[in-house]
């Protein structure tokens, strides 16, 4: 049964150096409140798989981390919203690596699912297609299966996923209300630890209504959105 | 062409291409223009690759947990479906949708397309366009002819690419242009224009549809 704990237990799973997900568009389907609990903690060195640079209008949001410099290497799909990515990409304080959206999905899918990787169509011909770096420095490479060209793009796995729920129960079952569920189905798969903010914690959810199976959990923090 | 009228001519003429039922995907700026020239009686089925099958239209409440790909208030169509990321590009790049429309820097004479990075300048990122262009049925351009004269219909982008041989249509302000085995044939122009002025405004060869029309306000 997943662990209901306070912000600070939550935090302390994390630890310099580690690689997290963080899913959410800008600050939709995003565990903003543990981003800032995890800025306030100095936890620094972070490698965040995230599709974007977080939204920097916003107070909590991973665009804080981002400006504090606790973000060694960010994977992202795009960063046009953050413009401090693009600045600490071209002065090189942050490492910056971009992959299609899909492709991003499916990389941290096939993480999560057990795969060795998946061979799109997506990227081939451009910057981030052949010969592009990839998960632990390795390069993409075209595999051509019956006649068609495919690029493979290797898993990504990460050591916590910071996930969002709009409601959440005492089994660790997560449901997530509008399209703010984006990035964090795939990621509850991929991470070795799984936290999610709630803004609601409830007994038992409905089974038919569960997102992202409790099996997946370890811990809930309340994200006091209710 | 006056200036102003530019870009809802263009998307008029695109709303053009789209029947009863079709699910589309429409990219940034001009695109978001074209639901507003439908007829009233096609309606189409907006996928927006943040995780909607049927996106509505600007909420009167705004909720948070439902935004665009921008993350700015948005709302889901009656019948939509909210989907979560990997089912989102799997519809995208699967081939279930039927049409994409965005814009471009560069688009070549083989369906090249360059609309995500000038070499020098700030990086947005590509976010979905890569797997929309890739996985569309059809990949529809809808953009002004050239950059202030400067062509960007080309014999070879020079950008580099979201993807090769994807764009199947280009619509501008002068033209409608089919992007075929043979290279661009003009299949519709502005009547302000002449086919000769056209093609001064193309960095390819035309090659001019026997069944050239006008196109049709």
């Amino acid at each position: 049964m997943a662990k209901i704990v306070s912000m600070q237990e939550a935090v302390a799973q994390i630890k310099d150096g580690m690689t997290i997900m963080v899913p959410g568009f800008l600050s939709a389907g995003a565990a903003n409140e543990i981003l800032h609990a995890i800025k306030e903690a100095g936890i620094k060195d972070l490698t965040v798989i995230c599709n974007d640079g977080g939204d920097p209008k916003r107070e909590h949001s991973l665009a804080e981390l981002i400006h504090s410099g606790q973000v060694a290497h960010l994977w992202a799909t795009h960063i046009g919203l953050n413009p401090e990515v693009g600045q600490k990409m071209n002065d090189g304080s942050m490492k910056v690596t971009l992959v299609p959206q899909g492709s991003m999905a499916e990389k941290i899918r096939a993480g999560g699912y057990g795969l060795g990787g998946v061979l799109t169509p997506t990227g081939i011909g451009t910057p981030v297609g052949d010969g592009a770096e990839d998960v632990g420095g390795t390069k993409k490479q075209i595999i051509n299966i019956d006649g068609k060209d495919f690029l493979l793009e290797r898993p990504l796995h990460a050591d916590v996923a910071l996930i969002y729920g709009s409601v959440a129960d005492k089994y660790g079952n997560v449901k997530i209300h509008g399209d703010a569920r984006n990035f964090n189905i795939v990621m509850a798969f991929a991470a070795d630890t799984v936290i999610c903010q709630a803004d609601e914690i409830i007994d038992m959810m409905d089974p038919d209504e569960v997102l992202i199976p409790g099996a997946l959990v370890k811990y809930i923090v309340d994200g006091g959105n209710k | 062409m006056d200036k102003a009228l530019i870009k809802g001519y263009i998307a008029k003429r695109v709303a053009k291409e789209f029947k009863d039922g079709d699910f589309v995907n429409l990219g940034i700026g001009l695109p978001t223009m074209v639901p507003a020239y439908l007829p009233a009686d096609v309606h189409v089925i907006l996928e927006a690759e943040v995780g909607m099958a049927g996106q509505g239209g600007k909420p009167e409440v705004v909720d948070p947990n439902v935004v665009d790909a921008g993350g700015q208030p948005s709302s889901i169509a009656p019948g939509g479906a909210f989907i979560d990321s990997a089912t989102s590009f799997g519809l995208i790049r699967g081939g279930h949708v039927d049409a994409t429309v965005l814009g471009a820097l560069q688009v070549d004479e083989k369906g090249n397309l360059a609309n995500w990075i000038i070499p020098g300048k700030m990086v947005p990122g590509m976010g979905g366009a890569m797997d929309l262009v890739v996985g569309a049925k059809n990949v529809i351009v809808a953009m002004e002819h050239t950059q202030k004269g400067a062509h960007k219909i080309l014999k070879e982008c020079t950008l580099p690419l979201t993807a090769q041989t994807c764009v199947t249509k280009i619509i501008t302000e002068m033209a409608v242009i089919n992007v075929t085995d043979k290279g661009l044939e003009l299949v519709e122009i502005n009547p302000e224009f002449t086919v000769e002025q056209v093609q001064e405004a193309t960095g390819a060869p035309l090659i001019v549809s026997p069944d050239l029309k006008n196109i049709e306000e």
